[in-house]
């Protein structure tokens, strides 16, 4: 993103200078290459047949010979599947046919006018408070059973992590792959701290902010001046470096078998027993003891969490702060020539972004009462910063509906067992080659003299780290 | 020619020395930017000027020589100087290829040039994100000097569109907005005129003068000689990392070694560049 | 000493199996500047490959000679190379020159997909394969500790050495590597000369994908079981070896490997098993402190 001027969509030009601008002159289109010529029937089925061979010589192997131990526990045999190899290279081919012939008979494709942008943006105004309405209600809503609000806990932390992960990836454009260590590390500070010091959720939820915060500097220092890839891979590899340590300090961290009994949080030191005693949530109200007044109280929980990181990201993407990580994004060097500290700033992006992991960690330590090395791979990570791009770098309900869709998704086809893994990874890749820029694109100007206008996907950098 | 003689410069350049692994790009090149006047460097292509610039502005630290600044706080040796204090100590630069925010707005773009000054009013964040203290007020005058700075590069009407959006001429000048928004004492341009066409190149001095009259130095780096000549009170040559001459503009139109760099006619066998006039 | 020696023999063996799969990695980013995060399952599919082929030729009563293991070594690089294809045409190709996070995300994607793929076609369980290249040769022997080097492993240093030598020529050699280096240098400038800038690609992915199924073989030939999930670690490991020995380097991609091998050893034998993997990330994360484009990079002159 150097400084080549693009003719923004619908502007008019304030100076009509007789001077082309350079993206111009060069005619290399920004985007993708112009759609190909319109494959006739004959094409597309000479294509879907080539696309069939292809499928044909990628399945035999791997589907068609099943390699299985053998009944008496020796050697591997093979079992062949050919019904399954043709039944998928049907589909291959047909698939492709469809795709050809429908890129072929639909219409061109329109560029989106002012008028449709304006409709969108419009809609768009209005989801998140929808959303937001319906998260608050959920567990009043008729129907809304003890599954539901466990699963509206699940996706509220990833909006959580999503969210936190937004202000290192989205705002300040560093790409982290490993922001599960921040989230291992609160959810171990509330672990430890609760089960060995004995203090409550309520003060450990700061303290394991700011030690995850604390590490976040920590790691950053020393990284924060690598560029790109190099930051990726580092940042991975402390985030199984952390993970590692976890496993193999059995003293302190109960290796493998992580640290169970975590506490549960209390209600203003009501606590939530299910017997209902004395000093418990339900006697004091007066309530029927229900398990359900946890889940509902956990819920609200990290509702509240995920709101506040939300509100402390959307004020500071307002202050100077917020806006020098988003010049960042843009510019690094630029930035630096007007005399911002970018090393400072990498920082707190780092370590903002870190406290809220490890809120959000210190959160699914007192939910589970368990946590385990398990729980911190690198696929927790590749799951975070998958939300954040597919709902659109920087985008706040972006995030929110990237983790509703992939997490809520996931967890409704949960019966097709390891069936949907796969498409978890078949959906990232979908979206993306769908939309690149992901679903939420544009950016919202943090301040403006007149009418604020949303800001083309195209315009905006992604960082150099 | 020798320098116009005042009491101190605002800028001093001594025995400057800058070599990339066996060349040496700059070569004992030693000039002064007198208080309140605009300087310009000139040279051939590959002369050293924008490295002469990298090294005042903090983006190369040179292998030997000296840079001083007498800014508002004193003298302060901007080659021992990490980059983001030279802009704090009152260097703004813009850029041959622009650098901009792209995707932030242009009211965005020069807000973040009044990066520290907001800063210090946020009470190290906490009092801003609570919206407290005197935070809003900072904003407020922030935003008065970026109007201030828009109107004076005929910008206002774009404050809310992205700076990316906006023609190439229009660029350049909000990146000039952006640097002045930074309050500098030493504005230095390089080629803020290339790209531009002949009336917007007149709009560009007539914004330079301007902004001296404002009471900022200003050094240039430009191949329009057209714009060199019509705005500078003092100009420098540079010539294959050496300085070959230095004086008023006059004196360097007349001078036989910068003919001879200009023209290619000197002890080198670099193939002769385009006339003086117009060189871009 | 000869503890350290038969250390060094093991690490060198280890890590020309992470110099393949690493000068994989490195190609990629070379030419478009991408991580191909589903290259190390690319390297589980081709250990996969082989294994069906392996199984396939004993049960049908071939000896498992020299000639069976070229054989499969074809078979397994032909297949996983259809399979480098077809991920860069799936997931990448329609990405291209779109913004730099979209094909890295596409690209973790297609891991995860990989991984699940061959586990629901091949079942989540470890498979074993009896070893087939056994024996080996003392080289020496002293203070009661004999230094040997296996066969298998001489195998793999020699494969290697081959392959790795035949594809040297061909980025240096051949028309189709200057079309490679070209699109590295200048993607654009390439494609306006006149050179098929998609095909080159493709050929890239396809020589990556050739090199991690070799990997893949000599793997499953050297530990003899393998599962759907040996792709991550061993990903993991490659690319922060090319990494390491400056991305987009070829020798130092093979450097790179060789130095993750060794440390991986020699770590687990002086030290401990357990940690070795944060030794090997926390060397990288050293290096790239003191060295940010890695040991063989070019450096990056910050244009201004």
């Amino acid at each position: 993103m150097s400084g080549v001027a693009v003719p923004h969509e619908g502007g008019v030009p304030h100076n009509d200078d007789g001077v082309p601008d350079p993206g111009e002159m060069t005619g290399i289109p920004r985007t993708a290459a112009p759609p190909p010529p319109r494959p006739p029937l004959a094409h597309a089925l000479r294509d879907a047949g080539i696309a069939a061979l292809v499928a044909l010589g990628l399945f035999i192997p791997l589907v068609g010979l099943r390699t299985d131990v053998g009944p008496s526990g020796g050697g591997l045999f093979i079992r062949t599947r050919w019904t399954d190899v043709a039944i998928i290279v049907g589909l291959v081919f047909a698939g492709r046919l469809a795709l050809n012939l429908w890129e072929s008979l639909r219409p061109e494709r329109r560029a989106p006018t002012a008028r449709r942008t304006a409709l969108l943006g419009r809609i768009g105004l209005l989801v998140a408070p929808v959303l937001l309405g319906f998260a608050i209600a959920l567990p009043f809503l008729p129907g809304t059973s003890r599954y539901v609000l466990d699963l509206g806990i699940l996706v509220l932390t990833y909006v959580m992590l999503g969210w936190g992960l937004n202000i290192v990836v989205g705002l300040a454009g560093l790409l982290d792959l490993g922001y599960v260590a921040f989230y291992a590390v609160g959810a171990y500070s509330y672990a430890l701290l609760s089960t060995t010091v004995g203090l409550s959720f309520w003060i450990c939820l700061p303290l394991a902010g700011l030690l995850a915060a604390f590490w976040g500097v920590l790691l950053g220092f020393p990284v924060l001046r690598l560029r790109g890839d190099y930051l990726a891979i580092v940042t991975l590899a402390f985030g199984e470096i952390i993970r590692v340590v976890l496993i193999n300090w059995v003293s302190l961290t109960g290796g493998p078998n992580g640290i169970s009994g975590i506490p549960r949080p209390s209600f203003f030191g009501l606590s939530f027993s299910a017997g209902g005693g004395p000093g418990s949530f339900s006697d004091f109200f007066g309530l029927e003891p229900s398990p359900t007044h946890r889940v509902v109280f956990l819920y609200y929980l990290i509702l509240a969490l995920a709101l506040l990181t939300n509100w402390v990201t959307l004020r500071l993407r307002r202050q100077p702060l917020g806006r020098a990580w988003e010049a960042l994004r843009e510019d690094e060097i630029a930035c630096r020539a007007l005399g911002i500290n970018v090393t400072n700033t990498k920082l707190t992006a780092f370590a903002i972004g870190a406290m809220f992991g490890g809120f959000a960690g210190a959160f699914f330590a007192t939910r589970q009462a368990f946590v385990s090395p398990e729980s911190f791979t690198f696929i927790e990570s590749a799951i975070i910063l998958a939300i954040v791009v597919l709902g659109g770098l920087g985008s706040q309900l972006g995030v929110a509906l990237a983790a509703l869709i992939m997490i809520g998704g996931f967890e409704a086809f949960r019966d097709l067992e390891e069936w949907r893994m796969l498409a978890f990874g078949a959906a990232m890749v979908v979206i993306m080659v769908w939309r690149p820029r992901g679903m939420v694109s544009t950016r919202t100007p943090s301040i403006s003299l007149g009418k604020r206008k949303s800001i083309s996907g195209d315009l905006v950098g992604e960082g150099h780290g | 020619m020798s320098t116009p003689i005042l009491p101190t410069p605002i800028l001093e350049v001594r025995d400057l020395v800058m070599r990339f692994g066996g060349l040496t790009a700059v070569d004992r090149v030693s000039f002064e930017a007198a208080r309140g006047e605009i300087t310009a460097v000139i040279g051939p292509n590959g002369a050293g000027k924008t490295t002469v610039f990298n090294l005042i502005t903090g983006f190369y630290t040179p292998s030997a020589g000296e840079i001083l600044l007498h800014g508002r706080d004193g003298q302060r040796p901007l080659h021992a100087t990490p980059g983001h204090r030279i802009a704090q100590a009152g260097v703004a630069r813009t850029f041959q290829n622009i650098r901009l925010f792209p995707g932030m707005t242009v009211l965005e773009n020069l807000l973040v040039a009044q990066h520290n000054r907001l800063q210090a009013a946020t009470g190290f964040g906490i009092a801003a994100v609570l919206g407290l203290g005197g935070y809003r007020a900072a904003e407020r005058e922030a935003v008065e000097r970026a109007k201030h700075w828009l109107e004076a590069t005929r910008l206002l009407d774009r404050a809310d569109d992205a700076a990316g959006s906006l023609p190439y001429g229009a660029q350049r000048r909000l990146e000039i907005a952006r640097a002045m928004c930074t309050d500098p004492v030493l504005l230095c341009l390089d080629e803020p005129a290339a790209g531009l066409n002949p009336r917007e190149s007149e709009e560009l001095a007539e914004l330079i003068r301007l902004i001296r009259t404002g009471g900022c130095s200003i050094l240039l780096i430009e191949h329009d000689m057209g714009v060199v000549m019509n705005i500078s009170d003092h100009i420098v040559v540079l010539d294959h990392g050496k300085k070959i001459a230095d004086g008023i503009p006059a004196a360097i139109r007349a001078d036989e070694k910068v003919i001879a760099a200009y023209l290619g006619t000197g002890d080198d066998d670099e193939a002769p560049s385009p006339a003086v006039e117009g060189a871009a | 000493m000869a503890y350290a020696l038969q250390q060094l023999i093991n690490g060198v063996a280890l890590g020309m199996i992470y110099g393949l799969i690493a000068v994989g990695y490195t190609m990629v980013y070379g030419i478009i500047g991408m991580i191909n995060f589903a290259h190390g399952d690319i390297f589980m599919v081709g250990a996969f490959i082989s294994l069906i082929s392996f199984v396939l030729i004993s049960s049908g009563g071939w000896a498992a000679g020299p000639g069976a293991i070229l054989l499969v070594l074809l078979v397994s690089m032909a297949v996983t190379a259809l399979y480098g294809w077809s991920v860069e045409r799936v997931a990448y190709r329609p990405l291209r020159g779109s913004f730099r996070l979209a094909p890295l995300i596409s690209a973790i994607g297609m891991s995860i997909v990989l991984q699940n793929y061959v586990q629901v076609a091949q079942g989540a369980r470890v498979k074993p394969m009896e070893s087939i290249v056994t024996g080996g040769v003392e080289l020496w022997h002293g203070n009661g500790f004999a230094v040997s080097i296996s066969t298998m492993q001489a195998m793999i240093v020699i494969v290697t050495l081959v392959v790795l030598a035949v594809f040297t020529w061909l980025v240096t050699r051949t028309p189709l590597g200057r079309a490679m280096r070209a699109c590295e240098q200048d993607r654009k400038m390439a494609g306006l000369l006149g050179i098929d800038t998609d095909r080159t690609i493709s050929i890239t992915f396809v020589i990556g994908a050739a090199l991690a199924a070799v990997a893949g073989t000599m793997y499953l030939l050297r530990y003899g079981v393998i599962d759907f999930y040996i792709g991550f670690l061993a990903g993991v490991k490659a690319f922060t070896a090319a990494v390491l020995g400056g991305i987009g380097s070829l020798p130092g991609a093979v450097l790179g490997g060789l130095l993750i091998g060794l440390i991986e050893t020699f770590w687990s034998a002086y030290f401990s098993v357990q940690y070795k993997d944060v030794a090997t990330f926390a060397i990288l994360v050293i290096t790239l402190i003191f060295m940010p484009t890695g040991l063989l990079g070019r450096a990056e002159v910050e244009k201004v």
